[in-house]
């Protein structure tokens, strides 16, 4: 590994995954590779030299120098509207990365996996599923995904396409689908227990979501029992966008 | 602390500008409390003007990191020791 660098990535495919939020595929000459769950800074620069940055998670594994990332539109952000509104194919960003090397998973790792994303927390634990599709790993995965209503999911076609060994249950906090058997409500000691894995099968669990979602869904993997060396967390703060 | 924060994975970026390591894997002591734990596991208040990231045991402040025009701070004064994982 070196310092990192700044590299000039250039915008080569778009793809909407709900009404504020997209999938941007970059080509990024020399990119390194990553592991599943790891971020990368985007910096914009403007033409008086103002520059802003902001941290994102890959949302797939690199496919040579192609990397992919989601981005959901902050109304007051600095750098999300440029890229979920304006940015077109062709147009150019700076990057820097992989960063993180704690919340990653590994194909070559053989413990359960339980991933519990709240809204766009989802980013990085797809880019796991991704990998363990991938590595053509039979490790079982479990996906508890929390949503404030059915029309915020990502990479909805992928998810409905069953899997075997992923497992994912869908938890709506505002408004469900028509006769859903959950009434709306935040996370709950209970969904966790039915959804994820006993503790003593000692599943690695990634919780990734807005900083009060990763309290309380971490909180809760610790009182079933879960042991906090193999609960992983990562917080999307105020200060994204 | 009510204010909403980020974890220490937010540093990642910031450290990898000056270290060659992947510093958030890297497990620190706090200086304050004793408490062990990675530098991803940290509370991170920021961004501007710049980085200061907490224990989650006792709230004290373990680092702080402030990229201005042409150089980095990084104030340690909070931790007692970094392991830092490499390979032989």
């Amino acid at each position: 590994m070196r310092r990192l660098i700044w590299r000039a990535a250039t915008l080569v495919e778009v793809r909407a995954e709900t009404a504020t939020a997209r999938t941007l595929v970059l080509d990024v000459p020399g990119w390194p590779g990553h592991l599943a769950g790891q971020h990368l800074d985007v910096r914009l620069t403007a033409d008086d030299g103002y520059s802003a940055q902001r941290s994102y998670s890959l949302a797939a594994p690199a496919d040579g120098e192609r990397i992919e990332l989601t981005v959901e539109l902050v109304d007051d952000g600095e750098v999300s509207p440029y890229l979920t509104e304006v940015i077109e194919v062709g147009d150019q960003v700076e990057v820097r990365g992989p960063v993180g090397g704690w919340f990653v998973w590994r194909p070559e790792s053989r413990a359960p996996v339980l991933l519990v994303a709240g809204g766009s927390g989802i980013v990085p634990l797809m880019a796991m599923i991704r990998a363990r599709r991938l590595a053509g790993s039979r490790t079982p995965f479990r996906l508890l995904y929390s949503l404030r209503d059915p029309g915020r999911r990502y990479y909805a076609a992928e998810l409905r396409r069953p899997e075997p060994g992923l497992d994912i249950t869908y938890l709506y906090t505002r408004t469900t689908p028509e006769d859903w058997p959950r009434k709306a409500g935040r996370v709950m000691l209970g969904d966790l227990a039915e959804s994820g894995w006993p503790a003593d099968f000692e599943p690695d669990c990634y919780v990734c979501g807005p900083t009060g979602f990763v309290e309380v869904a971490a909180d809760l993997l610790l009182d079933l029992g879960h042991a906090p060396e193999h609960v992983r967390t990562e917080r999307f703060g105020p200060s994204g966008g | 602390m009510t204010i909403e924060h980020l974890d220490g994975n937010a540093l990642a970026g910031p450290l990898g500008e000056l270290f060659t390591f992947d510093a958030t894997t890297a497990v620190g002591r706090c200086a304050h409390c004793g408490l062990t734990g990675p530098l991803a596991a940290l509370r991170v208040y920021g961004p501007g003007p710049g980085l200061v990231a907490r224990c989650p045991g006792c709230e004290e402040v373990v680092l702080r990191l402030v990229r201005g025009p042409g150089a980095a701070w990084l104030d340690l004064r909070g931790t007692v020791s970094l392991r830092i994982p490499l390979p032989d």
